[in-house]
């Protein structure tokens, strides 16, 4: 399957007319939902790096070895380096460790005499040593000792400082690659890679375990109100570039953080006992009341009251069951109170019970994956179909996957969504797509009857293209929303 | 003989020659790689009067990793806890591999005289500092004389 997906690189970059090789596009034509992307290989990523420190390079007239240092010290920030550069380039090429003059590089050089290494306090004359500009002097083994240990156990490239206590000097790129093995100075590259990516809010790791691609995608931090960059990495992953979590269209990046947190912390518990419970007047215990009548005795202090207006039991004579203080306006505020908790709660529950359940079936349908595979060569052998024609079944469960991973998110959506007319067609659009996808899993569940095969896969194939259609309309809407600022949100952002 | 003990080694024939004043320091028993350092409470602090004990651990990575050191005498310090646990920049990140043994027990010694309340280890006793200053004294005298002497 990976070799369709290169195909399709190179296509794009010839099509594209990328100056890059081995990126790519997302589609051609591309809907509203979809962002345009790029996936970035280490080869990239260092070409990147080499292009940014080129181009300050020839503005600043500087090398490119020492704008690349400059800009890594600057986090890649262009402009704040050249504001400051042109301040003062002094103070800037020393703050960042960068050695214009090469007779003044740091040298191994024999140690003056009376020498002794602070380090492994070497004292034997002609050592061979070394010192930065700020002339803390050491061994040579000892500072190759300690930049192995910064790089290769600490993961420290772009800051190293002198070995010395409170000396802030940078040892320089150059003295890095002189003074340690070759595997470590890759090691030391490889981190300041990593750095450039983790530096560039266009980039991105996949987050996939032990994947080694970039993403680029060019849609800024403060656009994220507006769009959810979702894009698919070349190992298949697809995640949302903005927040690097799963793949949650349509709902935005701010509202799935906001909505991960209330199902993870348990607010709603309290909101619960509010919605259920009462307090003794007394002794503050929490009382649920699961039956019997208005006089309650509380179980720990005996006290005695009534549950409706919460008043003491003695003060209601012989009015029992039917409590006439019902109206007066503090147990009526009560009421009101409990009332509007309850139904908080109940509204909470209807989006969370919904979201979990999509969630939860998108797993099981990982499950389907592997019972897919088995009906597939089942039909391979009651039937005349080959296994190319039998693929229809492996297209139909990832797309079925794919839709209930959006309708978990639709639940996240709508339950911050207002309610207004808006908020009706979402959600007419969501009980579509719902309806669709009950409709194919339920079709994918059935055993096969060998009889019937083709009439099967006609249905399944119709079904399929039916979601996707469904699901296309819902994202489609739900983006250009965003992008006009249709909806209105229960919270304020 | 590997660079660790060599220079651990060198550290030991300079601390005894020229011990820091109040501290001292040398080997427990065989090993190279394990110190017990003695402390003496600073004059102008609640800890005057009282001696701690301290224990050092080299590892083999030494001097590129900081020695772990641990109070064996309880104190009452809002940089260190019951465990024995310090509270130090150059324990940590500020670590460089020039710096030795005795620098840092004078660091030690300088954090009794002043404690740091603003990056505590114990909350309530830095709390106690920056609140009730004469109260914290007290104690900490109080504790100097329970654990110290």
């Amino acid at each position: 399957m990976d070799f369709g997906v290169d195909d399709d690189d190179e296509v794009y970059t010839s099509e594209a007319d990328e100056a890059d090789v081995g990126t790519f596009t997302a589609e051609k034509t591309r809907s509203d939902y979809e962002v345009d992307f790029r996936v970035l290989d280490a080869h990239d990523i260092r070409t990147m790096q080499h292009d940014r420190a080129r181009q300050v390079a020839d503005i600043l007239g500087i090398s490119t070895e020492h704008s690349a240092i400059l800009l890594r010290y600057f986090k890649w920030n262009k402009e704040e380096l050249i504001e400051r550069y042109m301040d003062g380039p002094e103070t800037v090429l020393q703050k960042a460790g960068v050695i214009t003059d090469d007779s003044t590089a740091p040298r191994v050089m024999p140690a003056p005499a009376g020498f002794c290494c602070d380090i492994c306090c070497d004292d034997e004359p002609g050592l061979e040593s070394l010192a930065l500009r700020c002339a803390h002097r050491f061994c040579r083994s000892c500072y190759e000792d300690y930049l192995r240990k910064k790089v290769v156990n600490d993961g420290e490239s772009r800051r190293i400082q002198c070995p010395a206590t409170h000396c802030s000097v940078i040892v320089d790129e150059r003295t890095v690659e002189r003074l340690v093995p070759a595997a470590v100075y890759t090691r030391y590259q490889m981190l300041l890679t990593r750095t450039f990516v983790d530096d560039s809010p266009q980039l991105r790791w996949c987050p996939a375990p032990s994947c080694e691609y970039v993403v680029k995608c060019d849609v800024p931090q403060a656009a994220l109100r507006t769009v959810v960059p979702t894009v698919q990495c070349r190992c298949g992953t697809t995640f949302c570039h903005g927040c690097g979590l799963e793949d949650h269209l349509p709902c935005i990046c701010e509202l799935v953080k906001l909505w991960l947190r209330k199902c993870a912390d348990d607010s709603e518990t309290s909101n619960w006992i509010q919605a259920n419970t009462k307090e003794c007047i007394k002794c503050h215990s929490t009382i649920e009341k699961n039956g019997g009548c208005n006089h309650m005795t509380c179980r720990k202090c005996h006290h005695e009251f009534c549950w409706v207006c919460l008043g003491p039991w003695s003060e209601h004579g012989t009015n029992w069951y039917n409590c006439n203080r019902f109206d007066e306006s503090s147990s009526k505020d009560a009421r009101d109170s409990q009332a509007r908790s309850r139904q908080q709660l109940e509204r909470y529950l209807h989006y969370y019970n919904r979201y979990a359940n999509h969630d939860q079936s998108a797993r099981l349908d990982k499950e389907l994956h592997t019972r897919t595979e088995k009906k597939m060569e089942e039909m391979q052998r009651t039937s005349s179909l080959s296994w190319i024609e039998v693929q229809f079944l492996r297209v139909a469960v990832d797309k079925l996957y794919e839709c209930r991973m959006t309708l978990k998110w639709t639940y996240a959506f709508a339950y911050y969504l207002t309610r207004d007319n808006q908020t009706a067609l979402f959600e007419d659009n969501q009980r579509d797509l719902e309806m669709a996808v009950e409709a194919l899993s339920e079709l994918l569940e059935k055993p096969i009857d060998p009889t019937h095969i083709k009439e099967l896969k006609q249905d399944v194939l119709n079904k399929t293209s039916y979601v996707a259609k469904r699901r296309e309309t819902l994202l489609e809407d739900t983006a250009r929303g965003l992008m006009e600022e249709r909806w209105k949100y229960q919270v304020t952002l | 003989m590997s660079s660790s003990a060599k220079r651990i080694q060198k550290e030991l024939a300079e601390i005894s020659l020229d011990p820091p004043c109040n501290c001292s320091a040398g080997p427990k028993g065989d090993s190279l790689y394990e110190w017990v350092a003695t402390l003496m409470g600073p004059s102008e602090s609640p800890y005057a009067g009282g001696i701690f004990f301290l224990d050092i651990t080299f590892s083999s990575d030494y001097p590129f990793k900081p020695p772990k050191v641990i109070f064996r005498t309880r104190i009452y310090h809002c940089n260190i806890n019951p465990q024995g646990q310090i509270c130090l920049d150059i324990l940590k990140d500020q670590w460089s591999p020039a710096l030795t043994i005795s620098k840092v027990l004078l660091s030690i010694c300088s954090l009794l005289t002043d404690a740091n309340p603003h990056d505590p280890l114990v909350a309530d006793i830095a709390q106690k500092y920056l609140q009730d200053r004469e109260a914290h004294d007290r104690m900490a005298r109080e504790w100097t004389k329970r654990y110290a002497q």
